[in-house]
């Protein structure tokens, strides 16, 4: 087996690991925007896997459990939609409850498929690779091929999506409203945007694609479900909004590197002999994209000058106290 | 004048028979509001007088329990900011309702309906807007990067950007230069004559005078008299807003010939956390039994130089001799012992000096508690401090068990100054202790001021009003930039001296014929 071969399959994991987090950094990077921090990313995306996924295995329909699962996650977000924006509670202990609400609420509605597999249709769609080269020979052409071009439907959208939000975030009004909410809701409720709409609307889209996120892994990458399937991508979400500073486009970068480095020692096990070294160890590798979130987070916070975020996140607005 | 004989359509909005209720305070009783088109209207009023909720119901903040409002002549309801901005209402808020990190053309162009953002075209729109009106901004000049005044601009670009064709503007000139007042004026007259309303909130009586047309008193939530500002004078302005013959004049006594020197201040620099100088090789004297007043624009090292003098902020060099002691790098409460006070009231007034949720007894505990001797506290004699503060005050409280933040914010600082006052200190700084307030509550913060130098107190008095740093002081320092451009005798300086001295100008510059300013 020829290194660039490995490589190029390790890339094509990464990539397909790191569709999850892309939705849920998407989703957490919305609802922060609109001045929220929604620390139930990981019930929601429970709750969205959950939900989704027990409709494909009763209905074999895709769609219907694409729908099932922004449907299952934005319920968990208008709850905590509800609580911190209309009853104005504290985001922390509201997100955390939902996380743990969620969790609790998917893996009982899991369980009942938990002997399943995901549906012969279903995966058949995933199998379609639509910009996959076939067979090459070529060694370039068959690198990308393996590495880039051949994965589903589901993962280039989620690029593409990326890329639509930057563009309504930086070029469109509602995508300025959007922002200003989330810097000073008092001076864009005083400029006329209706901030209660805003905080709604993007906490529930933000909502959906975590659970978008959530319904990826039983699906697509485990095609079981398990309790916990998520195991704690849904924390790591929350750091990678911090490390992509926001922005949607960067969040496609960040979360590669997330997927890569969740998978780094699968991959140093299959294929090398060094994997008996400490540093290399199954129960210390898992660990890694948590130490680089804490090194991503020391950065971040040390540049004094640097931009933080948006500067209402964690604080409720009420027009009548000012 | 009567309603039978003004058309209608003369009038840019009425304000009929409004009432508004928070819990059992009424704010707002039935009170007629009517401004015309193109003319500047003064709104004025104490503290809690309905001011601010009579602006707030016209801009959809808040609804009112009854009455009606007409623009233009047609019944209006505002469930929301964007109803009344519709209808060309546009408020200039007291505190800048900005979003600091977007850029001036993002704040000004936000929710102007359209669905994509076109930054070039826009920032050559707002511009060619500016330029209309003679101001001046670079659009594309993140917010947070603007100065004070040009924050303003911005604020004033927003609402006339979305057609407002009646403006509020909430003390505009509290934070400004005389100049940018002038250059505001001249803004402001502009779009009065291009058929605009203005409503102008103002504590100051001489740009009321100088700037409207008619001008309307509200008194505790009732309106008391418009009517035109040629047909009335500031004396009986006042009379109307307090309900009674007020003494304009500050009492200004004069300093004892032979004062000791309390406090000097030799080439004193420090920095901030991030490494910008604040305060730049200052140095002054304050005598006892004189009010030496700073004056200055915000940020101009004001609050560094009190820091600094409390033993808050570290100094980087130079000396600072309280009676003839070094106390540079002593620790705050050292210095608090030797007998130095300060009390500085920030822009929001709660976020220094007094905790929030605390009584007012347990707020003069946090001073006191370190000059009591053992472990435990001992609660009755603050209490009894308290309860002594609260009379000579005059605080308006039920009692000394009330949480701070439930209290107006002259009670507020009366808590703060009567605090620092009972410790009975050698040395008082006192920074901003009228912001905000009216005319009453401010003099009797003025006379209390006057006490102590009476009483051999130094007083360090850092202000906003020019005209009161001129009336109270025996002396003003200038400060820009964290230097000191001059010190002069309050007695016989200007308000254009001064002015000048805030944007930079030096002293020496001034008195040797070098004008900077007025030669471009």
């Amino acid at each position: 087996m020829d290194t660039s071969f490995v490589i190029a399959t390790f890339i094509a994991s990464a990539i397909a690991y790191s569709v999850s987090l892309l939705l849920g950094t998407l989703g957490e990077l919305l609802t922060e925007r609109a001045g929220h921090v929604n620390l139930g990313v990981e019930g929601m995306m429970l709750m969205g896997g959950a939900c989704g996924y027990v409709t494909a295995v009763k209905t074999d329909n895709l769609l219907l459990a694409l729908f099932a699962a922004a449907a299952g996650a934005a319920l968990g977000a208008l709850l905590y939609a509800i609580l911190t924006v209309t009853l104005r509670a504290n985001q922390n202990v509201s997100g955390l409850a939902l996380t743990t609400f969620g969790a609790g609420l998917a893996n009982t509605l899991g369980s009942t498929v938990a002997k399943s597999n995901t549906p012969d249709h279903i995966t058949a769609f995933f199998s379609f690779h639509p910009f996959s080269l076939g067979d090459v020979q070529n060694p370039i052409l068959r690198f990308l091929n393996v590495s880039l071009l051949s994965h589903d439907v589901f993962v280039y959208a989620s690029i593409l999506l990326a890329v639509f939000l930057s563009w309504f975030l930086f070029k469109t009004k509602e995508g300025l409203s959007l922002r200003m909410v989330g810097e000073n809701p008092a001076a864009a409720d005083a400029s006329g945007v209706n901030v209660t709409r805003i905080k709604y609307m993007y906490i529930l889209i933000g909502g959906m694609l975590c659970g978008l996120g959530g319904l990826y892994i039983p699906l697509v990458l485990q095609r079981t479900w398990h309790a916990d399937i998520t195991a704690g991508k849904g924390w790591i979400v929350v750091a990678l909004v911090i490390f992509v500073r926001w922005h949607p486009i960067k969040a496609i970068g960040g979360a590669f590197v997330f997927g890569a480095l969740s998978i780094v020692g699968m991959t140093i096990q299959q294929f090398t002999q060094i994997s008996s070294l400490v540093i290399f160890n199954q129960y210390i590798m898992v660990m890694y994209p948590y130490v680089l979130t804490i090194i991503v987070l020391v950065i971040t916070y040390a540049r004094k000058k640097a931009w933080r975020g948006p500067s209402s996140v964690g604080n409720s607005y009420f027009r009548e106290e000012r | 004048m009567s309603e039978t004989t003004t058309p209608v359509s003369e009038f840019a909005f009425s304000m009929k028979g409004i009432s508004k209720t928070f819990g059992s305070v009424a704010a707002n009783e039935e009170i007629d509001f009517e401004v015309r088109k193109g003319e500047i209207h003064a709104l004025l009023g104490e503290n809690g007088s309905g001011k601010s909720t009579l602006m707030n119901i016209l801009s959809g903040i808040y609804q009112p329990d009854s009455g009606t409002v007409f623009v233009g002549g047609e019944r209006k309801v505002f469930h929301s900011p964007k109803d009344s901005i519709q209808c060309g209402i546009g408020m200039v808020y007291q505190h800048f309702m900005l979003a600091e990190p977007l850029t001036a053309a993002e704040n000004i162009s936000v929710s102007t309906g359209g669905f994509f953002v076109h930054h070039k075209k826009e920032s050559a729109a707002i511009r060619a807007f500016s330029e209309k009106y003679g101001m001046e901004i670079d659009p594309d000049k993140l917010t947070n990067q603007l100065s004070v005044s040009e924050k303003q601009t911005v604020e004033i670009l927003k609402v006339l950007y979305r057609g407002a064709r009646i403006l509020v503007l909430d003390e505009p000139t509290a934070v400004l230069t005389p100049q940018e007042i002038r250059a505001l004026f001249r803004v402001l007259r502009k779009m009065r004559d291009g058929g605009c309303s203005i409503v102008f909130i103002s504590h100051k009586l001489n740009e009321v005078m100088e700037l409207c047309d008619r001008v309307t008193v509200l008194r505790k939530g009732r309106s008391i008299e418009t009517c035109d500002i040629k047909d009335i004078d500031a004396y009986e302005l006042v009379e109307k807003m307090v309900g009674r013959k007020v003494d304009l004049s500050i009492n200004r006594p004069i300093p004892k010939e032979d004062c000791k020197e309390c406090l000097r201040i030799e080439s004193l620099s420090l920095r901030d956390p991030d490494g910008y100088v604040k305060v730049n090789a200052a140095s002054f004297t304050l005598n006892h039994g004189e009010i030496l007043g700073v004056a200055g624009l915000a940020g101009s090292g004001q609050k560094e130089l009190c820091e600094a003098i409390a033993g808050i902020a570290p100094v980087e060099s130079g000396r600072i001799i309280f009676e003839g002691n070094d106390i540079a790098g002593k620790s705050p409460r050292e210095i608090i012992r030797m007998g130095v006070s300060m009390s500085f009231i920030p822009e929001d007034r709660l976020g220094m000096g007094l905790v929030a949720s605390m009584d007012i007894t347990e707020n003069i505990l946090l001073k006191d508690y370190s000059f009591q001797p053992g472990v435990f506290l001992k609660t009755a004699p603050v209490r009894e401090k308290a309860e002594r503060i609260v009379k000579e005050l005059e605080i308006s409280t039920p009692g000394v068990h009330h949480p701070v933040r439930k209290l107006s914010g002259g009670n507020i600082q009366k808590v703060i100054l009567g605090r620092e006052i009972h410790l009975s200190p050698k040395l008082l700084i006192t920074a901003y202790a009228v912001r905000g307030l009216d005319i009453n509550s401010s003099y009797t913060i003025y006379n209390l001021l006057n006490e102590q130098k009476m009483k051999d107190v130094a007083i360090l008095y850092i202000g906003e009003d020019l005209d009161v740093l001129l009336e109270l002081c025996d002396r003003i320092m200038v400060l820009c930039a964290g230097e000191v451009t001059g010190i002069v005798d309050a007695r016989s300086t200007t308000k254009e001296e001064i002015g000048q001295m805030m944007s930079g100008t030096r002293y020496e510059e001034l008195k040797g014929g070098v004008d900077y300013v007025s030669n471009h």
